[in-house]
């Protein structure tokens, strides 16, 4: 007689070491978990308010500087190393491990207008109010050496911007017109102008390198091409544009920081409407520079304020400020696309963590698998009006509070009116404008 | 004339020019120039007036500044409005011969085209633009498809350049190495004697060579040809698998008899063909038929055959089987005839042939006879109501029609023939009766009671109606009384089966619809009864649950039934019941149609039912907290007490009252539950399309809970993963497989220094 007996494979109940994790064997039937959708929405809650609860964005400020931080740098091989400029023409060096200072120059007389290290991060370049272009080495001279430039270029004008190329030895300053130069030479290769009015800055195209953007204070943006030595196009907005950012993952966008609160992404071939109009801050934006995912980006403002976009929002994530912060002048994600950097008015280098509540270290696998988990509960519950609710909020200064309610009043009057016309004249007669084409004015050719 | 007097005529022009000038103002001038050498110039002034055009003279002289730019080079011709021509150069040289080459220089000068000014600077550099930004462009659209890719990716890995492993290729590796052991050395001599290459092109010359001989459409199309070979050996072996398998014997039989047909067809096709062949085949046939003469076979010897002898006696099957064998048998001794047999064969096929039709035209007859919709009505029993009630209705107005018309005129004894009809219904529906179950008596005589008022209203009427008659009034008088007597007494007794029939139906809402429709049949047929007694017997059975109908009518008309109830009622109120006497049949046929058609379209009383189904469901239901077999005993089909059931039966309480309690025509729910809604998505998501959409997306669980540890993964991969310590730098077009734009983006003029150098040097010649 054959007696039939259970036999089971050892191999799928018996752990290999004992520290592995017991094996649970699960029945996925769904008919048997009928709360499913119930226990996701409420782990998704708790998800949504734990991030809230560890929001804690802001890591450090460096502080040294005698003056207020007029630009930053990044070093291109080195994620700790930063530069910055100041207001008093004084260059410092940080580094961010260890937060503390690694070296100070005193570059220029009057401001520091511009700063941009060579793509190899061997040196860096610094223009200043006292018209000279100044080439420094990244390490600092030996001991007893006096700190001096490489190179000193003296100009007929005051540049105001500088960045270099990211391939070769060539970089561009701005100021009556953009100059490219060679970095051996004391002449500019070549020099591009249209207009007669002061450039504000200039930024070289990461991927397509032959590229150039520059913004002018006669309210427009120009485009150049290096190889050809002429600019392509011009855009005329409302506003000055105070600075323009490339984003290094999609060659032909860029984003134009205006001085009318917003923020315009272009399409460099189709300038006469923007990809996208970015509004939340509520006074000039200064600074702009892109996360290197080229997803978001961060916005530093007058409004003491900084604000990180999703690019294809025209609405704001996430807003960072803290009592002390004072206009922020300069701003930039660093290479590692994990945390914010900006330097401000009050003479302060801040650090701040791109994602507010991302736990910093490093993650065991079931902590990754946690973070992900929650991420993606949050992205599905999204919609739902509690959880919604939770993570959108955010605490705000009085005082951007209150422009924000201001702002809104004149927004809505505004467009009150603008319905009220379309309604009371002749059909046709006034022409409806979207938003993303109300703020550029021409497109020249 | 020589060129000295060239330069003079130049000369004159240029006065020609000054003298223009003053030619506004006349009276000046000639005040003017009266004086001194006037004749002469006088006299030049007439011919260059004279040599001027009528129009050119017209123009206004301009008043011009001295100009700034004195070319040696060119000839001012300002004011005069005539150009220099060349022709006017010439004609000074025509006589010189010295000149000569000049002049067929100056000619071929002449017959090239005149180049077009140059655009001014701000043109020429917006067009410069214009090329340019088309241009770049063009080269930035070449990042799109990366670029959409990227957007569209299900996870993106920064960064994005993929670190390849150096891994020297292997002719590096050999480069620099010798075989040094014997074995080494062997290795290497058999490798070479095989002709295998130890680089790159990792075939052997065989496999080139091979390789080039059959070309890559002709090895598919081979293959395709062998592939499809075998599949059809495939088909066919399974076919004849399958064919071996099948036990039935009258295939078998069939598939013979095919066979043997088969043999024969080839065979009068060979005797055509090929006289000698056939006749082998011949032989061969008559062989065959030898051996089955010889043999035993298909000659009620066997077994079998035995055994169905024996079974003919009782079983016609069995004998039809003997008689097949004899047949057979029979016909396989015959000697062959072949054309006899052929001509018999076809003859049976017409034989065959003439009966199919025949059967063809009966079906079809059958068919096409009646038409469809009367079909229909006849087959057809899962009717509605209405239908169900045709059959009934038919024989009423037959019978309303004769009583009409001729209720006046026909003698008493086709009456009597009547009263006999009846008398003999009556007694079977007695019958009948015996076999229905009894209602609860009270019911009994409220209906009763219900049925008799109402009958004593109709004989009123009836009397009504036949005081009209004035002329068959004593008459009809008689008549309708006798069958009056007769009626008050069975009247009731005939009631209560059907009534019986009734009460059991009338349950739901669409009974009552029904009864409602019935009601208005009756009030059409209102007048019958009063003309004659018995033709309102023959339909009792719709007439005696009138009563209770209404009382019903009367229970239920509250503001919901009022909707769907009162249509009925009041149409068989308001018409006039001579009208609908007069109604011919044709259009209670067209009636019927229209019923038919649009059978179950009450949109009212769906609705009606709708909300009371809501209502009943919105209904807090009670709680049975009874558990059978605790403190007795329990089992199949013991149910649990009723003192245990009122004791543990929670009463659920009312809830408040319905929002829609007082309008008829609104289902409000209140299902909304404010508590919930907080936690309830309004507005549909902007990706979605559909509610369905989303209601998928979050009803799909991602949680290890319930999902595999594989498909937990998978589900909640990241989009973007960025690696802590990594630099992540911009896009490149090496990554993503493209060639960079150029080898160098220094301007044109840095990227050539020779050119540069050379135009310097120009310079410095100059």
């Amino acid at each position: 007689m054959k007696v039939k007996m259970l036999s089971r494979n050892p191999d799928n109940y018996v752990r290999e070491t004992k520290l592995d994790l017991q094996r649970v064997p699960r029945n996925y039937d769904p008919a048997l978990h009928p709360f499913e959708v119930p226990r996701e929405y409420v782990r998704a809650l708790n998800a949504t308010k734990l991030e809230r609860v560890f929001a804690k964005p802001f890591l450090a400020s460096l502080d040294g500087h005698r003056d207020g931080v007029n630009c930053l740098a990044k070093h291109p091989e080195n994620l700790a190393t930063v530069l910055s400029g100041a207001c008093d023409g004084e260059v410092r060096i940080w580094n961010l491990t260890q937060r503390n200072c690694i070296r100070t120059i005193q570059a220029h007389e009057g401001f520091v207008r511009g700063i941009c290290t060579r793509f190899c991060g061997t040196s860096f370049f610094t223009v200043g109010d006292d018209k000279t272009v100044k080439q420094w080495k990244m390490d600092g001279p030996g001991y007893g050496d006096e700190e001096e430039p490489l190179h000193t270029i003296l100009g007929k004008t005051v540049y105001t911007g500088i960045d270099h190329h990211w391939k070769e030895a060539v970089f561009a300053t701005c100021g009556q017109q953009v100059d490219i130069w060679d970095e051996q030479r004391t002449n500019p290769i070549c020099s591009m102008t249209w207009g007669f009015d002061s450039i504000s800055s200039v930024k070289f195209n990461p991927i397509e390198t032959f590229l150039l953007g520059s913004c002018a204070s006669d309210r427009n943006i120009v485009l150049y091409d290096m190889r050809q030595a002429t600019p392509l196009k011009k855009v005329i907005l409302d506003m000055r544009t105070n600075t323009i950012c490339w984003n290094p993952m999609e060659a032909f966008i860029f984003t134009a920081a205006n001085e009318d609160y917003n923020l315009y992404t272009f399409d460099m071939r189709a300038l006469d409407t923007p990809v996208m109009v970015h509004m939340d801050h509520v006074s000039a934006v200064l600074d702009v520079d892109y996360s290197p995912t080229g997803k978001e980006f961060v916005s530093a403002s007058f409004d003491k304020s900084i604000r990180i976009f999703p690019v294809d929002k025209s609405r704001s994530r996430e807003v960072y400020h803290t009592k002390r912060m004072q206009h922020v002048i300069c701003v930039k994600w660093t290479s590692d696309s994990k945390y914010i950097m900006c330097g401000s008015d009050e003479m302060n280098i801040r650090l701040w963590k791109a994602n507010a509540s991302e736990k910093l270290g490093v993650l065991t696998s079931r902590e990754k698998a946690a973070k992900d988990y929650n991420q993606k509960l949050k992205e599905k519950f999204q919609h739902y009006p509690h959880i919604k609710r939770i993570a959108r909020h955010r605490h705000l200064p009085k005082s951007i509070y209150s422009q924000i309610q201001e702002q809104r009043i004149m927004k809505e009057a505004r467009r009150r009116k603008e319905v009220n016309r379309i309604k009371h004249s002749k059909p046709g007669s006034v022409p409806i404008v979207s938003e993303k084409k109300k703020h550029v004015v021409a497109v020249v050719k | 004339m020589n060129v000295n007097q060239v330069a003079e005529n130049l000369a004159l022009s240029h006065q020609e020019e000054l003298v223009d000038l003053p030619k506004n103002y006349p009276l000046s001038e000639n005040e003017d120039e009266g004086d001194s050498d006037g004749e002469r110039k006088h006299q030049k002034l007439l011919e260059a007036i004279s040599s001027l055009d009528g129009k050119n003279r017209r123009k206004l002289a301009e008043r011009s500044e001295a100009s700034l730019k004195v070319s040696e080079f060119s000839v001012s011709s300002e004011g005069s409005g005539e150009k220099l021509v060349l022709a006017d150069l010439l004609e000074p040289i025509k006589t010189s011969s010295s000149l000569a080459t000049v002049k067929k220089q100056l000619n071929r000068v002449k017959s090239k085209k005149v180049v077009e000014l140059p655009l001014n600077k701000e043109k020429i550099e917006q067009i410069h633009r214009e090329v340019a930004f088309s241009k770049t462009s063009q080269v930035l659209s070449k990042w799109d498809p990366i670029i959409l890719k990227n957007q569209q990716a299900e996870q993106l890995v920064f960064p994005l350049g993929k670190e390849q492993p150096a891994i020297a290729p292997i002719e590096h590796a050999l480069s620099g190495w010798k075989a040094r052991t014997p074995l080494e050395q062997e290795i290497f001599n058999l490798l070479h004697k095989n002709k295998q290459p130890v680089t790159d092109p990792l075939l052997t010359p065989m496999e080139k060579a091979s390789l080039q001989a059959m070309s890559l459409e002709e090895a598919k199309m081979h293959r395709a040809e062998l592939q499809r070979a075998r599949a059809l050996q495939s088909y066919y072996e399974a076919k004849a698998r399958k064919e071996k398998k099948i036990k039935s014997k009258k295939y078998h039989r069939v598939v013979k008899k095919g066979k043997a047909k088969k043999a024969l067809k080839e065979f009068e096709q060979l005797r055509k063909v090929n006289p000698a062949a056939a006749l082998e085949e011949l032989e061969k046939i008559e062989k065959a038929r030898m051996m089955e003469r010889m043999s035993l076979k298909h000659q009620n010897s066997g077994k079998w055959a035995k055994s169905k002898a024996i079974m003919a006696k009782y079983d016609l099957e069995a004998r039809q089987a003997m008689q097949e064998q004899l047949a057979k048998n029979k016909e396989l001794t015959q000697k062959l005839q072949v054309a006899s047999e052929s001509e018999e064969e076809e003859g049976g096929t017409e034989v065959e042939e003439l009966l199919v039709p025949h059967v063809v035209n009966e079906v079809q007859m059958n068919v096409d006879g009646p038409n469809p919709w009367m079909f229909r009505s006849c087959t057809s029993d899962t009717k509605e109501a209405a239908t169900q009630e045709d059959p009934e209705q038919l024989p009423e107005l037959a019978a309303h029609e004769v009583s009409a018309s001729g209720a006046e005129e026909r003698p008493v004894a086709e009456e009597e023939i009547l009263l006999r009809e009846f008398e003999e219904r009556q007694s079977l529906r007695k019958r009948s009766e015996l076999n229905q179950d009894a209602e609860p008596a009270s019911s009994q005589e409220t209906k009763d009671s219900s049925s008799q008022e109402v009958l004593s209203e109709l004989r009123a009427l009836s009397q009504k109606l036949k005081e009209k008659h004035q002329s068959r009034k004593q008459k009809a008088s008689s008549e309708g009384t006798v069958p009056q007597v007769q009626r008050e007494e069975p009247a009731p007794e005939e009631a209560e089966p059907l009534l019986l029939q009734r009460s059991e139906r009338v349950q739901t809402l669409e009974e009552l619809e029904e009864l409602g429709k019935e009601d208005c049949f009756q009030n059409k047929e209102l007048p019958r009864p009063l003309l004659e007694g018995q033709q309102s017997e023959r339909t009792p059975n719709n007439r005696p649950d009138a009563p209770k109908e209404k009382k019903e009518k009367e229970q239920l008309i509250n503001l919901q039934n009022f909707l769907t109830t009162q249509s009925p009622s009041v149409r068989s109120l308001a018409v006039p019941t001579i009208i609908e006497e007069l109604e011919d049949e044709e259009e209670r046929d067209q009636r019927q149609m229209i019923k038919e058609a649009f059978a179950g379209d009450d949109v009212i009383r769906d609705f009606l039912k709708e909300k009371r189904e809501a209502v009943e469901a919105s209904k807090p239901k009670d709680v049975d907290l009874t558990l059978p077999g605790w403190g007795e005993w329990g089992g199949v089909g013991l149910k649990p007490s009723a003192k245990k059931r009122r004791q543990f039966l929670i009463k659920a309480p009312e809830g408040p009252p319905r929002k829609d309690k007082n309008l008829p025509n609104v289902i409000i729910s209140e299902k909304r539950n404010i508590h919930a809604a907080a936690h309830q998505v309004q507005v549909l998501p902007y990706p979605f399309t559909h509610h369905r959409q989303f209601e998928r997306t979050i009803q799909t669980p991602i949680g290890s809970t319930w999902n595999t540890q594989r498909a937990f993964q998978k589900l909640t991969t990241p989009k973007v993963v960025t690696k802590p310590g990594h630099i992540i730098k911009p896009i490149k077009a090496e990554d993503v497989g493209y060639q960079s734009s150029s080898r160098s983006d220094l301007p044109v003029i840095q990227r050539n220094p020779k050119r540069i150098t050379t135009r310097h040097n120009k310079e410095e010649k100059l």
